[in-house]
Parts: structure tokens; C-alpha cells; sequence
């Protein structure tokens, strides 16, 4: 216990840190004990329920007993398109034990996970938060072999990937796979430049040039950059927020994990432009759970930036002051929502709010706060350092400059591509080497499902609009698979807040597997694309709002697959197959089941 | 006085303060607006979405979207009420929902919404949930009625501000949880107050059951939101 209390009192019992403390004293025990629950909550002056609702809620806190190693092994669609099963059954045979349990030994406890932004290296699993990533049969049973002698799991990690996955303070196998460099990520760059250009010019200057460039938001929903900022600094308020929201969880998205490997300054640098722009001094890198590798080499480069005049006191001689601090998430899709990731940031559960008031109006710690993605706050540092005009020459007149996709599934070439904007997904599918494609995903999960007949569609905010999400199946591939996928997804990320997203996602699922089943009529494809429409409706965030997608976009644009699956003799049809039902009985009994007719 | 705001709902013209919800202004101007999550005095957290509105095309929860100048407010037109009766209808099929053994019968405002909107039988499948009753000191918690409000959460605090209600887990999973050392400590009118603010049978107060006869409680007379429409 007093290894608890000292974890206390190092975040000096500050109720925002709830989830810091928590996972030191996950990481002391092996579990979040009782005795550690009413330790906090006394000493943040919270109940004990609160305390137990915020375990409750992320994927990687728990209250139960763990083994020595905990496997988190992601059930993504291209996770299970590579492999997963074999590994899966591969691990449950050497843990003695299924998924949700503990080895009888202790030594492992194995359990599912949501995509981990490994997407392009699939099956990937976290063990005690070191990444492996296409593992197999014989990869588990040596990693398992290797458990058994109780060898450190960094120890295991044999080959590096490439780039700063060597080094020393990251020492992962992940693998970058930046298959195509574009002129604004991974063109030229100095660290510190755009900022000593910035602090030249007013913060309204920034943001004008910002707007100029006409530079939207990369994480999906495509708000103005600039507006946003401008939005953030006319609140009067004391203090000014900067979040970079580096929750990247959107099945199939991979790019800011790349992106915080290769080009951290010139996101941190975002940060600072950002942070002058709305006269913020404190920012915020809010990192998923997942990428908790990345941590100390971040702080690195930090202290480096630091130590160069780019970050602290007095940036670039300049009286500006500015500091970036990382906090993580503990596994919780939701926590993409900027006014969820906000409540998590402050050591609460993912929830999100309800909006208005915006972050920007009322964001962290109830203050104005910008909530920018990774590649966004990247793209900025780009544009002031080349100029509006040079970022508007690319792309298309309403998409300017270019977009980093991540690009997986059923292609020779899976990785980051930076593209400009208005490249087809026809282009695309050459680009990446993609044969015989049966359908393309397009922003993930919550994005669309797209048939050939869609192929010749841009990526741009006009047509395809996009967090970068791209997921490629053949003509092997089966679609119900995949939307099951999503839909299960989707059940398990849900916050459970509001009643249509809480209970609708279920409600379609369960008509969904009817379908599937070959149990459904006409009336039953009418329903569901009804309560699907009702759930996008009145659901309270994005995360509901888009959670019917993989049915909706799926019933467009593959029909017929759907149709070859209902009864088309009857309207009615229950769920119930009474000769299924009963088919195990009369094998036992012998008996031949005939279905009773009303003429007989 | 700053100026009013103009707003029209069902093509009715209305006045209202500024800073007011759609809610609270449609109701200063007579007009109910069904609500269950939400309650007088409290923050409202927009998580039941009855109060669902349409708003020049778009969808809105009336209890935490504050009213702007020219609204033009869609609440009693068949699209909202059907999109409505399935959010009422989703909550009977996800709980465990008997009316005719329930002590809140009469005095639910779930079941008073399911008649004043005349749901006969939820459209979607019941999925008979697997839940506990728990029993604390002076209470207990039906968790097979509980519609996750957060009505008890946020009422009943202790005086520094310590929940005793919480909400645990996520998605279906998602529950009331108690703190049980706070909830020991519950005032009898701390146990009624959570009872009254309950708008099912989720919470009930020991041994006080059935105080007031079937028949003379509050919606038996009239439908749910009468006394808002009754003002004007």
C-alpha cells in the first residue's frame, strides 16, 4: 500500500491525473486491488463507485487479477483477414486457457483488443505494452516458450523495424512501410524554423494564413483549421488550450503512428504555432493507450526541442512561453470524440459531452481549447513554412495539399501513402498494388464501404472525405464478414450514454445476424435500414452517428448480396427456426423433424 | 431585460429568455416536449433523446440544445413522434420492463410516455437482459427497470460533492453503481428524494411500498406533460 500512496502523492492527489494513478498502481499489482480503489478515492476526495466507473470504462485498466504477461491480441477485419484465428487458437493452447481468462499457471491472461494501429502488419498483439506484430503459430509458441523461462518482453523483441523504431528508447518491431513520401510530410523540413517565422508574425496573422490555406481537419471530420483557432482565441478566458489529439482508433488507421515516429517535431512544432495562435501556454499530446511505446522517445524529442530554444521559456528568443505535456489514453475508441478525449484528459471516464458548448468555447478544464489532429498540427507547421500558395497549388480547389492514407488489407503494397487530394480510388488501387478488389473501405469503420461502381470516386472533402482510413478486400473476401466485424466493433466502443447507440447498435446487430442467417424477409432489410437511419439521427456523437454506416453502406452498395439472403416467398418470418432448434434432439433420439403444416 | 428570443415550433410562434434550451422555452410557451433523462434543477446530460427535435432539417436533443434567434422547431409532426415512440420502444425491449408487478406503476414516467405516445408492444425484440436486484441499507436498485438516466447520479451527491450513484462499465454493459459506504449513509428523505427523481422502478425505498393506491398517483388521471399543456 504504500507504493500506492507514494503513486498518490507523486500527481500530488490531482483528481485529473485519476488515470496516471491508476495505471501505476495497475502496473505495481498486476491489478487495480480494493484496497488501492479506496486509497484513491479517499485521497481525491471521490467515491469509490467513481473510481470503479472510470476502471470500468477503459480496455486496458482492470480490478481482476492478471497473468505475468497480459496479451492483448486486436480483432481488427485485416487482423482476422491475416491470420488471427491460428494465433488465437495458438495462444489459447499454449495459456490453457480462452480469451477473457487467466492461464491456470498465471503466467498469461489473454484477451481481445480493437484495432492497435498495427493494421499493415496484422496479427499485431500488446504484450505488457510491447508490440508483435505479424505473428503466427510458431512466433507463439516461441514467444510462449520464451514466457515460460520468465524472459523480459523487450528482451523477446529480436528484429527492429525501420527508421526511429531502432531507437534505443523505442526498440520496436513495428514497421514504418512509408510506401509513397509527399512534399508536405515528408518534404523538407527543419525543426524550429516555422516557429521563429511564426513568433514574426501576430497571432491573427498565423491564423489568416492558416485560413488561406484552406487547411481542414485530417482526422476525419474536416473542420477549417483556421477557423477553429480563431474561434479558440476570441473566448476571453485566463488560460487557452492546445490538444493534439493522437487517439488515432479508427479501425485501419495507422499514418499518426507513423507520423510520431518519423515526424514528432513537426508535430510538436503544430503544437507551439497552435498554442501562439490562440494564446495558450500548455499543450497537450493526448496519445492513445496503444502507442505508450512511443512515450519516452516523445519526451525526448521534447527535451531536445527544449534544449534548442523551440519549446519552455522564451521560445526562439521571443516572449512567448509555451510547454507540451503527454497524457495517455487507457483504450477507449470513443476518446477519438475531441470532447471525450477532453474528459479523459482530465482523468474521467471517455464520455462525451454534449455540444454546444464546444471545446473551443469550453474545452479542457472548462477552458477554450483546440482540439487538432496529428497530421493536422504536422500540416501547419508545413504551411508556415512554405506559404499558403505553395499548400494550395496541391489538391483539388475546395481539398488543398495532401493527405497521408493508411492503406491495408488485400494489395502488395500496404503502408502510408501521402497523396494529394483528388487522386481516384481507382489510382489508388494501382498505387498499392491492389488485385481482383471486391470492395474498398474508406475512413474506417465509421467511413463506407465501397463497390467497384465506386471506384471512380475522388478522395477529397467534396466527394470521398476522409480520415485516411483505407482498407482493401477482394473478390475472396465475404461482406458479412466484414460488417459483422464493424458492427461488433462498434457494441464494444460504444460509451453506452445515449439509447439509440447503447441499444440500437445491439437491436441491428441482432437483425443483421437474422439476415445472415437466411431467417429474413424484405420487410426485415426495410427495418433495419430504418432503425439505422433513426440511430445516425438521434444519437449524441459521431461515434452513434455513424455506427449504422457498415449495414447502411453495405445495403447500397451491395445489395444483392443482402437479397440472395432473404425469403422472398413470405413478409414474416421469425427469428426462431424451429428445425434448427431441434435438429440436435432428433439426432440423438433418432427421430426425422417434420415441420407440422396447418393442411395436414 | 435583454431582448427575447423568437422561435416557432409546429408553426406556432413563441417567446423566450435568452440562455434557455428548446425545452424550457417550448415549455414557457405551453408546448411539451416529452423528456425522461432530463429533470427540473438539474444539469441535463442529453442522454434518453425523447426530447429528439427536428431543427431546420436537423436532429437535436431539446433538453440540452440551447434555443437560437428564428428557430424553426419541428416537435409534433409524424416523423419526430415516430422516431420518438422507437427511442421509447428500444428502452422497454433493452430492459426488463413489467409493469402490472412494478410499486412505480402509475407514477413511471417510461410507461406514461409509452401511453401517452399509444405503444402497444415495442417493435423491436425484448432482449430479456440478465440483471440483479442489490439491496442496500435503506433501498434497493432494480437494475432490470433502470433506463441509465443518470438522474440519481447527478441529485444525489454527498455535501462535498462525492457521487453515490456512478455509472460503471460502458456500451449494454453500462449500470448505476453504487458507492455502498456513502449509500449507508443515506438520510431517509436523501432515500426518498432519489425514489421521487427515479423516473422508473429502479430505485425504491424500503418498506414504504405502495403507500399511495393504484389509481391516485400521478399520470393515472392524466397523460405525462398535461400540466405544461394546461398553462396556456
Amino acid at each position: 500500500m504504500d507504493s500506492i500512496k507514494k503513486i498518490i502523492s507523486r500527481y500530488k492527489k490531482d483528481r485529473t491525473r485519476l488515470l496516471d494513478i491508476l495505471k501505476e498502481a495497475q502496473t505495481v499489482e498486476g491489478k487495480i486491488s480494493d484496497q488501492a480503489i479506496e486509497a484513491v478515492a479517499a485521497a481525491l476526495k471521490i467515491s469509490r463507485a467513481e473510481v470503479e466507473g472510470v476502471i470500468s470504462f477503459y480496455h486496458f485498466l482492470s480490478d481482476r487479477p492478471t497473468g505475468k504477461y497480459v496479451i492483448y491480441l486486436n480483432n481488427s477485419i485485416t487482423s482476422e483477414m491475416s491470420g488471427r484465428e491460428k494465433v488465437a487458437l495458438a495462444l489459447e493452447k499454449e495459456a490453457n486457457c480462452h480469451f477473457g481468462q487467466t492461464s491456470p499457471d498465471g503466467l498469461m491472461t489473454l484477451l481481445e483488443t480493437s484495432c492497435i494501429g498495427m493494421n499493415d502488419q496484422e496479427p499485431a498483439a500488446i504484450i505488457n505494452g510491447v508490440i508483435f506484430t505479424s505473428l503466427n503459430e510458431e512466433k507463439v509458441k516461441k514467444i510462449a516458450g520464451q514466457m515460460r523461462k520468465n524472459i523480459d518482453v523487450q528482451e523477446m523483441v529480436e528484429e527492429y523495424g525501420d527508421g526511429a523504431n531502432q531507437h534505443d528508447l523505442v526498440r520496436a518491431m513495428v514497421k514504418n512501410h512509408i510506401r509513397r513520401e509527399g512534399p508536405v510530410i515528408f518534404g523538407d523540413y527543419q525543426t524550429g524554423q516555422a516557429i521563429s517565422q511564426v513568433l514574426k508574425l501576430t497571432p491573427e496573422g498565423v491564423i489568416d494564413e492558416i485560413k488561406k490555406a484552406n487547411l481542414m481537419g485530417r482526422g476525419g471530420a474536416g473542420f477549417p483549421t483556421g477557423l477553429k483557432w480563431e474561434l479558440c482565441r476570441r473566448e476571453k478566458s485566463p488560460e487557452h488550450y492546445v490538444v493534439c489529439n493522437a487517439d488515432e482508433g479508427e479501425p485501419g488507421t495507422f499514418k499518426d503512428r507513423v507520423l510520431l515516429t518519423e515526424r514528432p517535431e513537426m508535430v510538436f512544432e503544430g503544437m507551439v504555432i497552435a498554442g501562439y495562435a490562440v494564446g495558450a501556454k500548455l499543450g497537450i499530446l493526448y496519445l492513445r493507450h496503444e502507442y505508450t511505446y512511443l512515450k519516452r522517445y516523445l519526451e525526448y524529442i521534447l527535451e531536445n526541442m527544449r534544449q534548442n530554444g523551440f519549446l519552455g521559456r522564451k521560445i526562439a528568443g521571443h516572449n512567448f512561453d509555451f510547454e507540451i505535456e503527454i497524457k495517455s489514453g487507457a483504450g477507449a475508441y470513443v476518446c477519438g470524440e475531441e470532447s471525450a478525449l477532453i474528459e479523459s484528459a482530465e482523468g474521467k471516464r471517455g464520455d462525451p459531452r454534449d455540444r454546444p458548448p464546444f471545446p473551443v468555447q469550453n474545452g479542457y478544464l472548462g477552458c477554450p481549447t483546440t482540439v487538432n489532429n496529428v497530421e493536422t498540427l504536422a500540416t501547419a507547421t508545413q504551411i508556415l513554412n512554405h506559404g499558403s500558395a505553395w499548400f494550395r497549388a496541391m489538391g483539388t480547389p475546395v481539398s488543398a495539399g495532401t493527405k497521408l492514407l493508411s492503406v491495408s488489407g488485400d494489395c502488395d503494397r500496404p503502408g502510408i501513402y501521402e497523396v494529394e487530394w483528388g487522386l481516384t480510388l481507382n489510382g489508388l488501387l494501382d498505387l498499392v498494388g491492389a488485385k481482383d478488389t471486391l470492395a474498398v473501405q474508406v475512413g474506417g469503420a465509421s467511413g463506407q464501404c465501397l463497390s467497384e461502381a465506386g471506384f471512380g470516386r475522388k478522395l477529397c472533402y467534396s466527394d470521398l472525405a476522409t480520415g485516411g482510413s483505407i482498407i482493401i478486400f477482394n473478390k475472396t473476401r465475404d461482406i458479412f464478414s466484414i460488417v459483422r466485424n464493424f458492427l461488433d466493433f462498434f457494441i464494444e466502443e460504444s460509451c453506452g450514454w445515449c439509447t439509440p447507440c447503447r441499444a440500437g447498435n445491439v437491436l441491428i446487430k441482432n437483425k443483421f445476424e437474422k439476415i445472415v442467417s437466411g431467417l429474413g424477409t424484405a420487410s426485415d432489410l426495410a427495418e433495419i435500414e430504418a432503425w439505422g437511419k433513426l440511430i445516425k439521427a438521434t444519437s449524441r456523437c459521431g461515434l452513434g452517428q455513424t455506427s449504422p454506416n457498415p449495414v447502411l453502406t453495405t445495403l447500397t452498395n451491395f445489395r444483392e448480396v443482402y437479397e440472395k439472403k432473404i425469403n422472398k416467398e413470405t413478409d414474416f418470418r421469425s427469428e426462431f427456426d424451429l428445425a434448427r432448434s431441434v435438429e440436435q434432439a432428433c439426432q440423438v433420439t433418432g427421430r426425422k423433424f417434420e415441420e407440422e403444416r396447418e393442411d395436414a | 431585460m435583454p431582448e427575447k428570443l423568437k422561435f416557432s415550433i409546429d408553426g406556432r410562434e413563441g417567446l423566450a429568455d435568452q440562455g434557455m434550451t428548446i425545452y424550457e422555452a417550448a415549455k414557457a410557451n405551453g408546448v411539451y416536449i416529452p423528456v425522461l433523462c432530463h429533470y427540473e434543477g438539474l444539469k441535463p446530460v442529453g442522454s434518453c433523446r425523447i426530447c429528439s427535435v427536428l431543427v431546420n432539417g436537423r436532429w437535436m436533443a431539446s433538453c440540452t440544445q440551447p434555443l437560437s434567434e428564428g428557430m424553426v422547431i419541428e416537435n409534433n409532426t409524424p416523423q419526430v413522434i415516430e422516431y420518438r415512440r422507437a427511442i421509447i420502444e428500444m428502452l422497454f425491449s433493452e430492459g426488463n420492463h413489467f409493469c402490472p408487478a412494478c410499486e412505480k406503476s402509475g407514477n413511471c414516467e417510461l410507461q406514461a410516455l409509452a401511453y401517452r405516445y399509444s405503444i402497444m408492444v415495442p417493435r423491436f425484440p425484448y432482449q430479456f437482459p440478465q440483471r440483479q436486484i442489490e439491496a442496500y441499507p435503506g433501498f434497493l436498485l432494480e437494475h432490470n427497470r433502470c433506463v441509465q438516466c443518470q438522474r440519481c447520479v447527478r441529485a444525489i451527491q454527498t455535501e462535498d460533492g462525492r457521487k453515490i450513484f456512478a455509472m460503471k462499465n460502458r456500451s449494454k454493459d453500462v449500470r448505476v453503481n453504487v458507492d455502498p459506504k456513502l449509500a449507508a449513509k443515506l438520510s431517509p428523505d436523501q432515500i426518498q428524494k432519489a425514489m421521487d427523481i427515479c423516473p422508473v422502478g429502479a430505485i425504491l425505498k424500503k418498506e414504504v411500498g405502495f403507500i399511495r393506491p393504484i389509481g391516485q398517483r400521478k399520470y393515472d388521471r392524466q397523460p405525462i406533460g398535461s400540466e405544461i399543456e394546461g398553462k396556456k
